[in-house]
């Protein structure tokens, strides 16, 4: 027997195994047929042999050769022979080549069954795991009768390994064997609360298919699936059971109600695309259309931001929602609208929102549109405008708007194009001429109402650019009507000051031709005759200018009934063009060589300054501490997306600007593709000799720079990454946002896990640290349960759309963050973690991991943990006095919300410290039982509460400019009550 | 759920196969050789979805391997790709820098680690680490079993 055993052990060294197979069959490109031919028979050979190694080895290389497309159901028996082998590498060959080559009409597999219910019932977990996989291949209706038992006995077994793997087979086993349905389900449903995770998403999966067969009779388990869809973080089994619902709720639409809240706060944070998919796909199958639509819309903003070609094609479509019934949903359109501009489709799709403009119902709405026609328009300094005498005719439509409130943004751009836009000013001052003619057209009744501010750039376009004028003497005429008092002042005074611009160019006109001094003289007349109701304005910069003006062109009426020609003398005094200048202008302009300007033009007296700065720096001693504190944080949180985004504000600001204009290289010249030598005006002409200069001198500064930063970053410390000069100067510490220190111990979260008994705990202590709108800093504290030491910890949160873990430059956005220290036994120790947080009206919860390696084990451990965002969090106590108190609240722009507390007994004191302590809120007044209190978001929105009490009742009325964020507070407050 | 999964060469050479719904063999030829002219047929950035009969068939390239699988209609395309990039994770951990020779090489190890992943056409375990673990400890338990063996 032993001699058995070597000879085999012999034969076999001599044997192909499967590597030399496959590099056989690769060294034999041409014949492989011929050499394969050959292999088959060596392995038939070899099947014949009693060994089962060399049977396993010969199995193996056919299951190799039956991929390759070669008819191996010859040696069926043979795999039956090697499933059968009580060692667990033959066993495990044999199974694979069952499941790759057996079929339901393979016949051995009636040999099997015995063998097969041997292997389930083995020992060895491992054993019974091969057999159920091998089975989920090639199980045919016999087999499922037969073994339908043992399967699902082995769903309870106490490994999660093997009750996992019988729970999946089971469907294989409804399939084939439908009345094993029955007695099998309770069991079934039960694995849905299975501890193991992965039993669970195996039943999951189970029930899932099984539903979509046929949905009726899995209704009752609908509240179980719509706890595990609001418990589970594992998105493979929420995208199945969302999955299931969508099969459900065709059946039950009570559902689908239920369904939209999840289904909503899913695609808000999720940041799982397959899950975002699923979500809207069952929001599509499920949910009512407008929801649907509000929802796609949502979801297409997302899209853009990535792909935004993707959603252009769909542009007919957002334009139809235009026309909704909704709202909500005509504004969410308008926001998706904004991205999708081109050069192409912007004229075609301002054309449209002008067609809603007009058909627009309610002023907000109109409003809205009206800004955002702006906004499209404008955007990145009119990158998208081609023709910009379309755009001065826009502007002037925009103009017929009854009741608008944007007057300014419009007067605005039309001034901002006007100046930079020099081929446009003769179109322009035409346009402008008109609206001044029509003047009582917009002030109509409504005086008071924003879109006169349109006259105020009409005015000054006219006076200043009069030489494109065709009839000045009209527009003169036109702008000193009596009815131009009844306009607001700032408006009148530009009217004052422009007429006389126009005074100037119309005298040049007709003393162009000496014949008519008599028409000149009337042209001062008409002055003389209309400014006095100007003098008498009650405005005093009206008042000013007109009498000024008024004996001016007195004067000149002197002069002109002297015979003496005037106009040029006249001209002179608005001689020269005005041309927008950048604010940093002066930085171009080297200082000249010798002129230090940081030394003193005079010393100063020594004595009662040095005395006066000492009294200054003690009276300051608090505030200057607090400062040094702060500057440390400020550098290290302020990251590149904080800067980017306050970047975007400001130049939003200076588009909106009509006196500055950008400075990057890339928009410095800005041709439009209709007509070349349009071109947007952007810097005072300035010798290139400077232009030189300052360029070297920028280099130098820029290497100096670098330098600087190298140094800063040896130190160690997180600074800004690496932007142009142009950010650099840009930022300016007054910028920043003073950085509040808030600490909140109270918002103790306990991390669940299991494995924290074992080794580690970590309490996320305090969450706050809030400061400038969209920073979160979270520290966590890590302290080592375990007796053995705790190193490479990395800590890692999965972002949501809405909050995301700020991670150093580089970083993809799922690297976790190593946390800077190792944990000997019964340590703790803290990290702090920033996070950047979009929106914070709605409280978050965020999933993260924590692996770390238990140095005795050396092993990798991981701690799932949940991040709670409080809405709570994101408030700050601030304090605020009565009477600025009772304005804000009579400002009207808060909205109201109450709450009611019953069975509350604790004396009113109490109640509101507890407040103070756990929502941040601060009292501001207390009058017996009734208190009014305050608090500000790190966003900056008031949150005013008055709580009244009587009778064990508390009732809390509160007013907030956020509604959403009220609401949750409010929650946040209920729940802080409802607990002690 | 899932019906199959083949994984190709750009040449069209089948590396790997698993087949979830028992089908004649026959007819398993000529799904692989639609499958393979379909997907190897497409531009290179084009979607990586397809209708074939009534399945869905979502492919994705990894280097010179296709990855290929057939769902039912009602699957999700993209959690199929999830499936997909993890099934390849796998391998990454298990091979260490996977390519296309270990697993013509070690293709039974590929069936392995498929198995511990995907059972009858649904994803069986969604941790990595517990698939990675029950791998590493089947293959102890073929070591422990052969070392008598070689002696």
């Amino acid at each position: 027997m032993a001699l058995k055993i070597v000879k085999g052990s012999i034969d076999r060294m001599f044997d192909k195994n499967l590597q030399d197979l496959v590099r056989g069959i690769r060294n034999h490109k041409e014949d492989e047929a011929k050499y394969i031919s050959t292999c088959i028979d060596e392995i038939k050979q070899e099947l014949k042999q009693d060994n089962i190694a060399v049977k396993s080895n010969a199995v193996c290389k056919l299951t190799y050769l039956q991929m390759l497309g070669y008819d191996v159901s010859w040696a069926a028996f043979n795999i039956v022979e090697v499933m059968s082998s009580s060692k667990f590498t033959y066993k495990r060959i044999g199974y694979l080549a069952a499941s790759q080559c057996f079929h339901e009409s393979t016949d051995v597999i009636m040999l099997t069954t015995n063998q097969i219910r041997k292997d389930l019932s083995s020992p060895n977990q491992y054993d019974t795991g091969v057999a159920l996989t091998g089975l989920s291949c090639f199980v045919t209706p016999d087999l499922a009768r037969d073994l339908a038992n043992d399967i699902m006995t082995l769903m309870s077994h106490t490994k999660p390994y093997i009750r996992k793997k019988a729970v999946l087979i089971m469907y294989k086993v409804f399939l084939k064997y439908p009345e094993s349905l029955r007695p099998a389900f309770p069991r079934m449903k039960e694995k849905l609360e299975d501890p193991d995770p992965g039993v669970q998403s195996a039943a999951v999966n189970v029930i899932c298919e099984l539903a979509r067969r046929n949905p009726k009779n899995y209704l009752s388990l609908a509240p179980l699936f719509f706890k595990l869809m609001t418990s589970s973080t594992n998105n493979w089994v929420l995208i199945k059971i969302i999955k299931l619902f969508g099969a459900l709720t065709p059946l039950e639409p009570r559902l689908g109600k239920k369904l939209i809240e999840p289904l909503t706060n899913l695609i808000h944070s999720t940041s799982a695309m397959s899950l975002l998919y699923e979500c809207v796909n069952t929001v599509i199958a499920v949910v009512w259309l407008s929801v649907l639509k509000y929802l796609g819309l949502l979801a297409m903003s997302k899209i853009l931001k990535t792909h935004p070609k993707s959603v252009q094609s769909h542009k007919d479509l957002i334009l139809q929602c235009l026309d909704d019934k909704d709202e909500s949903i005509r504004l969410r359109a308008l926001d998706l609208l904004y991205g999708m501009v081109s050069k192409k489709n912007l004229m075609e799709i301002v054309k449209k929102l002008m067609l809603h403009v007009d058909k627009a119902e309610g002023t907000t709405y109109r409003d809205e549109l009206l800004t955002k026609i702006i906004d499209i328009c404008s955007q990145s300094n009119y990158q998208y405008i081609t023709n910009f005498e379309w755009y001065i005719s826009i502007l002037v439509e925009l103009t017929r708007l009854e009741g608008t409130r944007h007057g300014h943004l419009i007067a605005s751009q039309m001034l901002d194009v006007a100046i930079r836009v020099k081929a446009i000013r003769a179109f322009a001052v035409a346009q402008m001429a008109t609206l001044l003619d029509n003047a009582h057209l917009l002030t109509g009744n409504t005086q008071h109402s924003g879109i006169c501010e349109v006259l105020y750039a009409a005015a000054w376009i006219c006076g200043e650019f009069s030489e494109h004028l065709e009839d000045p003497m009209a527009t003169l005429e036109a702008m000193l009507r009596p009815k131009v008092a009844t306009l607001p002042g700032h408006i009148q005074a530009v009217y004052v000051q422009n007429a006389a611009k126009l005074f100037s160019t119309v005298l040049c006109g007709q003393e162009g031709a000496p014949a008519d001094s008599k028409v000149a003289q009337e042209t001062s007349q008409l002055l003389i005759d209309r400014l006095p109701v100007f003098v008498q304005s009650d405005n005093l910069e009206v008042q000013e200018r007109a009498s000024c003006i008024l004996q001016l062109v007195k004067y000149i009426q002197k002069l002109q009934q002297k015979d003496v020609e005037v106009a040029e003398e006249v001209t002179a005094l608005f001689a020269g063009e005005l041309n927008p200048v950048a604010p940093k202008a002066q930085k171009k302009v080297p200082v000249p060589e010798g002129l230090d300007l940081d030394a003193w033009i005079n010393e100063p007296p020594s004595g009662s300054e040095s005395e006066d700065e000492g009294r200054k720096t003690k009276g300051k001693a608090v505030f200057a501490r607090e400062e040094s504190r702060h500057t440390k944080p400020r550098y290290t949180e302020v990251d590149e997306k904080e800067l980017a985004k306050r970047r975007e504000v400001r130049k939003a600001e200076q588009a909106n600007n009509p006196f500055y204009i950008k400075a990057s290289p890339s928009s410095q010249k800005v041709r439009t593709a209709s007509s070349p030598n349009r071109q947007l005006v952007l810097w005072m002409p300035m010798s290139d000799q400077y232009v030189k200069l300052e360029e070297e001198r920028r280099q130098k500064n820029k290497a100096d720079r670098k330098k600087d930063k190298k140094k800063r970053r040896e130190k160690g410390r997180q600074r800004r990454g690496d932007s142009g000069p142009e950010s650099e100067e840009d930022i300016t510490p007054a910028h920043m946002v003073d950085i509040v220190t808030e600490e909140m111990p109270e918002n103790a979260l306990p991390i669940n896990s299991s494995l924290t008994s074992r080794c580690i705990t970590d309490v996320c202590d305090i969450q706050g640290n809030l400061h400038d709108g969209s920073q979160v800093v979270v520290s966590v504290i890590f302290e080592n349960k375990c007796d053995s030491f705790i190193k490479s910890m990395e800590f890692n949160v999965m972002d949501s759309l809405n909050s995301k873990l700020q991670r150093p430059e580089g970083a993809g956005p799922h690297d976790s963050l190593t946390v800077p220290f190792h944990l000997p036994p019964g340590i703790s120790s803290e990290a702090r973690f920033i996070f950047s947080v979009q929106s914070i009206v709605m409280p978050q919860k965020l999933k993260g991991t924590l692996t770390f390696i238990v140095k005795d084990s050396s092993t990798h451990e991981k701690l799932d943990f949940k991040l709670h965002f409080t809405c709570t969090s994101y408030l700050i106590t601030t304090p605020c006095y009565s009477d600025a108190y009772a304005k804000l609240l009579e400002s009207g722009d808060l909205k109201g919300s109450s709450l009611k507390l019953e069975g509350i007994n604790q004396p009113f004191h109490h109640l509101l410290a507890r407040i103070c302590f756990h929502h941040h809120f601060s009292v501001v007044e207390r009058i017996d039982s009734c208190a009014s209190m305050y608090s500000r978001s790190i966003q900056g929105h008031h949150v005013c509460l008055l709580v009244k009490t009587a009778d064990q009742t508390v009732s809390i009325d509160a007013k907030c400019d956020e509604p959403g964020l009220l609401r949750n507070v409010l929650d946040e407050i209920k729940l802080t009550f409802s607990q002690c | 759920m899932m019906h199959f999964l083949l994984l190709f060469s750009r040449q069209g050479k089948l590396r790997l196969q698993k087949w979830f719904t028992p089908i004649p063999e026959r007819e398993k030829k000529k799904i692989v050789r639609d499958m393979t002219t379909m997907v190897l047929g497409r531009k290179p950035r084009s979607c990586n979805f397809l209708h074939w009969k009534d399945l869905k068939i979502v492919y994705k390239k990894y280097a010179s391997l296709y990855f290929c699988c057939g769902l039912d209609a009602e699957e999700n395309e993209l959690l199929a790709l999830e499936v997909l990039h993890r099934y390849v994770e796998l391998l990454d951990k298990y091979f260490g820098n996977v390519c296309e020779l270990d697993i013509i090489f070690n293709f039974e190890k590929a069936y392995f680690i498929l198995d511990e992943f995907l059972l009858g056409g649904e994803v069986q375990e969604t941790s990595k680490q517990v698939v990675s673990r029950s791998i590493e400890a089947s293959d102890m338990l073929q070591e422990v079993s052969e070392r008598p063996r070689s002696r």
